[in-house]
């Protein structure tokens, strides 16, 4: 399988394209290297970033990794959540400084303080929420900051008239005096696009531009993109639609973990390989079927029918059973999260029914799901999960106290003592439980949310993503915590990236794709092989 | 129309030199609020810049024209200052012009306690100036003057460089930066906008009072807010037209003339009213814009 | 009380307090005398707890509202609403309880008001506070129909200028409203719901805490304080001025609670602090009076205070901080926090977050960090 694939970490000469830019595209580059011109490599990267890592705390969000863009190139990073790529991506365009490794453009060694210094080197990016001014006009936004001026005043007329060529090459036909939020995202993305390669012109990072793009407009994009690219542009693309990256005849860098994994040509390269790829190590793929999809399970605790919400996620059906895991795979995007948060309440569902020990129940709100026994761990620990000014005592105590109500307060050492108890349990280290937990690393807070949760003694227990961002010591911890709390007879669904750790705990593995859950597996299919099959058919089946 | 008397150019001209003041203050908070920000310092600006100026001219004898240049370089200062403080101290804006109006309030103050009467022939020549209307109107010097910043103020906001990038901050100040807009330079100069309009307004508050008291125009800052939102600019920023706070402007001045003219109204309704049309503007935006971010997935709506 | 030892009472806040006052001391020799006359106290430091007891009030009920990441500008307002209403019902002919009553009424019907506003219909504390602000006064000057209402109701007087115990009824309500509200808030779960919705409202949510319904509780309750005090100042003047009862009052309210340690971005509060930060303020004032300084240099004054607060808050103090701390081993980890949280800012999605840990977070507890 591996035989066709061509490697690409050193790219050969007659590889790289020449740099057929058209003059206008060129924004005069600001050189500004520490060496010089002296340090022109060999290789024709249009930009390089040589062993760039960056540190955040104590947790290693890039490591010594290596990329390389060639001019005329479309370029996919992929990656899941907390693989490096965001972090790669602001290196790359100033945003963030690396705290090891070196950026090239153009051979030239150069550091960038912010994303306005990588522009002015050519560097243009585009972002997923459209980092534009919905409030202007679509003249406006393309030409901010360079608008053509008469006598001091802006030239309205000439602006709208240059935007109007300028929109023309991509294929827009709009006013360019309209207010850009009237637009779809896609001619937004497409304005951004060319905004950025107006003012830069030597690279484009477009960062999941497709994501909130139905199909006809992802087809508009890639129009574009394939033009940029055969006007010579050296194009990073981010997403996590593999069909895109297939259509878009990239070429690959897959991260993981904060690591390069590789950097190859498709060529022969299936979906399948490029989800292994993600989803880490070369999966054995006989073999390794979870010990738990054995076991029996017949008291059903909550019954999902139907269960959906527009925009979200189609309805679902799904059973929970005491004391199973049900693991849910699927890429970022996928609808996974959505699952989580309708199980929750947080976002209720619109459609279909539940049941708890057979009784129709309804829950319209996280409270209403917390007085039926159920904890949720968010996705965002630091968005949605922790309180980062209270003390690790408080984050503990908080959804007990939640579901106590506002007059049945735990006093100070009922509080102490509840959370020792739960802390240790979940063997938080803590200087203190009276330090804010904002102090403690991300294994640390994690497990507060967790003990969080157990202090609520719930029957069921939604955990999303439990093990991202968080240190290998702790990761173990986590996992080992889950078969506890399963064979304490608690039901659990859990939502993870880690293939081989859903394989390890799930009795019950629920794959999802495209927003709609799309499979079940049980037994003998709970293997991680079958799993990335499931999670890739689609876009198999779609070419 | 009940009151036939309110359409004379008589009334007209009056009614521009009446709300000069409060006119010329609201395009300086039209910029600020369209950046998303607040200067809640603006009224007591104009207290101290009236009794500033009543103290050079009549204790210390200078001539108006001297006094009104330290007057307006004082505020363009201390605007700048606000600007500054709201930038890199990164609190919000209304915080920080709260300090500025206690500064200016108490600076007021501390320069004198009492009413200062202003007596210069420069005044009354002021004063004196009007371009007469057919019908016997009279357009005053300070109604033409807060026509002319109108006029400034909408070529500033629509037409410049400067007005972009005000509506870029009120728009999305991360985009705004990122689209390389100078973000402390407009955040510094939208400020001292502000406060330099405000002082103008100060300066024609006491040539149509001829005196400075420190105590003078409490609560306009308030007006001015309403009057700018009442004219459709968008309190959490990025929308809104100059000309919008003109209209804005006349409207408050006409509840006031009209409860005035009516009689039986009284003074206190005007409050009522701007408080009445200010939520109803607010509530309007927010489904305004609540109706075109419905898609927007946060938790609990929060 | 649990939250505040003994050792706590000793902080920044109460020796700033002590530092005011005995420079009121330095200034006014006989500032501490405090004589018995007629059944009551006398003093300048007597005076300084009455007259300071209505923003002590209205910052208890402030201190609640910024906590949870707002504020409420219209309790000036309100306190004239609350004041015109009940010199109104006492000049109607109604009962002193009814006219109390009503006026306190009137403020929690103001505060819901703004709660919904603020919690329902998701507006930006400052603007959806800010009708009421501007419409409140006007509606004060409707209930008393633009004049000054005076009323001679014994009972209604006594309030304000009465003593219980030989100390002005203000401060006797002043403080056992403090107690009450203290203990409201941390003998149940309110306070720390309160920190809980200030410091991170998603997350509260997810963790089953009906956000919504506290704030509007919150700011109801701020209401109500504003009535009370609104209450005690038409009572101390035996009359209600719509115009000028309250005045600016909202922005002593916040200063108070912001002098006593909560943040403008939410989070951790305490009433007692913002009680002695009212206090302090009206040390200032009184201090100020006492050296014959106009009244109105206070503004200036408190426009310095307000300033030094934001410098030492900000987070450009924190990172000087950090700096200076890199050489001194103890607070080594608490700096590198804060730096951290400072570094990884640009970073988060939205531009508004901010790093929350200040100088005053982050220094008075660096014995935690050893070990």
């Amino acid at each position: 399988m591996n035989a066709a694939r061509v490697w690409v970490t050193n790219p050969r000469h007659d590889n790289a394209r020449p740099a057929g830019i058209p003059a206008g595209f060129v924004a005069g580059p600001r050189r500004r290297g520490k060496h010089g011109g002296s340090e022109l490599t060999q290789t024709a990267f249009r930009m390089e970033a040589r062993g760039v890592s960056k540190v955040f705390g104590n947790n290693t969000a890039l490591d010594a990794v290596d990329f390389g863009l060639l001019p005329g190139e479309v370029h996919a990073l992929l990656g899941e959540n907390g693989a490096g790529k965001s972090t790669l991506i602001k290196i790359l365009t100033g945003a963030y400084q690396p705290d090891g490794g070196s950026i090239h453009v153009d051979g030239v060694e150069v550091e960038f303080d912010s994303p306005l210094d990588a522009q002015s080197y050519g560097i243009g990016t585009v972002y997923q929420e459209v980092n534009l001014l919905p409030n202007r006009s679509v003249a406006e936004n393309l030409f901010l900051g360079h608008q053509p001026t008469r006598f001091g005043l802006v030239d309205r007329r000439r602006m709208d008239r240059e935007a109007r060529v300028l929109l023309t090459r991509y294929g827009l036909d709009i006013d360019p005096s309209s207010e850009l939020g009237m637009h779809s995202v896609a001619v937004q993305q497409i304005v951004a696009i060319a905004r950025a390669v107006q003012l830069s012109g030597k690279v484009l990072i477009l960062d999941e531009p497709t994501a909130s793009l139905d199909r006809d407009e992802v087809q508009r994009l890639f129009e574009v993109v394939s033009g940029l690219k055969q006007q010579g542009l050296a194009i990073v693309f981010i997403t996590h639609f593999l069909d895109q990256v297939f259509a878009l005849d990239a070429r690959v860098t897959v991260l993981r973990n904060g690591k390069l994994v590789e950097t190859s040509e498709l060529g022969e390269m299936t979906r399948t390989d490029l989800v292994r790829r993600m989803l880490g190590k070369d999966i054995a793929f006989s073999g390794s079927t979870s010990l738990e999809a054995e076991r029996a399970f017949d008291e059903v605790l909550m019954s999902f029918t139907d269960y959906g919400r527009k925009r979200s996620v189609q309805p679902f059906t799904l059973d929970v059973h005491k004391g199973e895991v049900i693991g849910v795979a699927g890429l970022l995007g996928s609808g996974r999260t959505e699952m989580a948060r309708i199980m929750f309440g947080v976002d209720p569902a619109d459609s279909g029914s539940v049941t708890l020990r057979g009784k129709a129940v309804s829950i319209k709100a996280a409270t209403d799901a917390i007085g039926y026994g159920i904890g949720f761990c968010p996705e965002d620990r630091k968005a949605d999960g922790i309180f980062g000014d209270l003390s690790v005592r408080e984050n503990i105590v908080i959804a007990l106290q939640g579901k106590l109500g506002w007059f049945r307060a735990l006093n100070r050492d009922e509080q102490l003592e509840l959370a020792g108890q739960f802390g240790e349990a979940m063997d938080i280290r803590a200087a203190s439980l009276d330090m804010p937990v904002k102090l403690l690393s991300g294994g640390n807070q994690q497990k507060v949310i967790l003990a969080r949760w157990m202090a609520t003694d719930p029957d069921f227990l939604i955990l999303d993503e439990p093990t991202r961002g968080i240190d290998v010591g702790a990761h173990a911890e986590i996992v080992r915590t889950i078969n506890r709390l399963r064979n304490d007879g608690m039901a659990l669904l859990v939502i993870s990236s880690e293939i081989d750790e859903v394989v390890a705990y799930s009795s019950r593995v629920v794959v999802m794709r495209d927003r709609e859950m799309v499979a079940e597996l049980r037994g003998q299919e709970i293997n991680p092989g079958i799993i990335v099959q499931a999670i890739a058919a689609h876009e198999e089946a779609s070419t | 129309m009940q009151f036939p008397a309110l359409l004379s150019t008589r009334v007209l001209g009056n009614f521009l030199t009446d709300n000069a003041f409060l006119g010329i203050t609201a395009v300086g908070m039209t910029f600020v609020i369209i950046s998303g920000g607040i200067d809640l310092s603006v009224g007591a600006v104009i207290g101290f810049t009236g009794v500033l100026v009543a103290v050079l001219i009549s204790s210390v004898g200078m001539h108006p024209l001297a006094a009104f240049a330290i007057a307006l370089a004082i505020a363009a200062l201390f605007g700048a200052a606000m600007g500054l403080a709201i930038h890199y101290l990164q609190v919000p804006a209304f915080i920080v012009t709260l300090a500025g109006m206690f500064l200016a309030r108490g600076g007021a103050s501390v320069i004198t306690q009492d009413s200062v009467p202003i007596n210069h022939e420069f005044y009354s020549y002021l004063t004196s100036l009007a371009i007469r209307m057919p019908g016997g109107g009279k357009l005053s010097f300070i109604g033409m003057l807060m026509v002319l910043v109108f006029l400034v103020g909408a070529v500033l906001a629509h037409r410049t460089r400067f007005g972009s990038y005000v509506y870029a901050l009120g728009g999305n100040a991360t985009s705004a930066s990122l689209m390389g807009v100078p973000v402390v330079r407009t955040t510094v100069t939208i400020y001292m906008l502000s406060s330099v309009l405000a002082c103008l307004a100060g300066l024609v508050f006491s040539l149509y009072t001829s005196a400075g008291y420190p105590l003078a125009a409490v609560g306009v800052e308030l007006d001015a807010i309403g009057a700018v939102v009442i004219g459709g600019t968008l309190l959490t920023g990025g929308y809104g037209f100059v000309f919008g706070s003109f209209v804005g402007v006349m409207l408050l001045g006409l509840v006031q003339t009209y409860i005035i003219f009516d009689g039986t109204l009284s003074s206190w309704w005007t409050k009522i009213v701007i408080g009445f049309l200010l939520f109803l503007f607010i509530v309007l935006q927010r489904l305004v814009f609540a109706a075109s971010t419905r898609a927007d997935r946060s938790p609990g709506g929060a | 009380m649990s939250r505040f030892p003994l050792n706590r009472i000793i902080n920044t806040q109460t020796v700033a307090l002590a530092g005011v006052l005995l420079l009121n001391w330095i200034l006014f020799p006989g500032f501490f005398k405090i004589e018995w006359q007629d059944g009551r106290l006398f003093g300048s430091l007597i005076d300084v707890l009455n007259r300071g007891a209505p923003v002590a009030i209205l910052a208890g009920g402030m201190t609640g509202v910024i906590a949870t990441k707002g504020v409420d500008l219209s309790v000036g307002a309100v306190m004239a609403v609350a004041g015109a209403v009940a010199a109104t019902m006492v000049d109607a002919g109604h009962s002193t309880a009814a006219a109390v009553a009503g006026a306190l009424a009137a403020g929690l019907l103001c505060g819901i008001w703004n709660g919904v506003l603020v919690a329902l219909l998701d507006i930006q504390p400052i603007i959806a506070t800010l009708v009421l602000m501007v419409a409140g006064r006007g509606i004060a000057q409707l209930i008393t129909e633009g004049s000054i209402v005076t009323f001679s109701d014994p009972a209604l007087i006594y309030i304000g200028t009465g003593s219980f115990l030989g100390l002005p009824m203000p401060v006797v309500i002043a403080f056992l409203l403090m107690l009450l509200a203290t203990l409201a808030v941390r003998r149940t779960a309110i306070g720390l719901f309160i920190e809980a919705v200030g410091v991170n409202r998603s997350a509260a949510t997810l963790a089953g805490i009906r956000s919504r319904l506290l704030l509007i509780v919150v700011y109801s309750l701020c209401g109500l304080c504003a009535a009370i005090a609104g209450i005690i100042v038409a009572a101390y003047i035996h009359g209600a001025d719509a115009n000028n009862a309250g005045l600016w009052l909202e922005l002593d309210a916040i200063l108070a609670a912001v002098i006593g340690g909560t943040s403008l971005l939410g989070g951790r509060f305490s009433i007692p602090m913002a009680v002695v930060g009212a206090l302090i303020i009206q040390a200032m004032n009184t201090g100020i009076l006492v050296s014959g300084y106009p009244p109105e240099f206070n503004l200036v004054v408190k426009a310095g205070i307000i300033t030094l607060i934001l410098m030492i808050q900000s987070p450009f103090a924190t990172m000087v901080l950090a700096w200076f701390g890199r050489g001194e081993k103890r607070s080594l980890r608490c700096t590198a926090a804060c730096a951290r949280s400072w570094q990884q800012s640009p970073s988060s999605s939205s531009p508004m977050r901010r790093p929350s840990c200040s100088f005053r977070r982050c220094f008075p507890r660096v014995s935690w960090a050893i070990s």
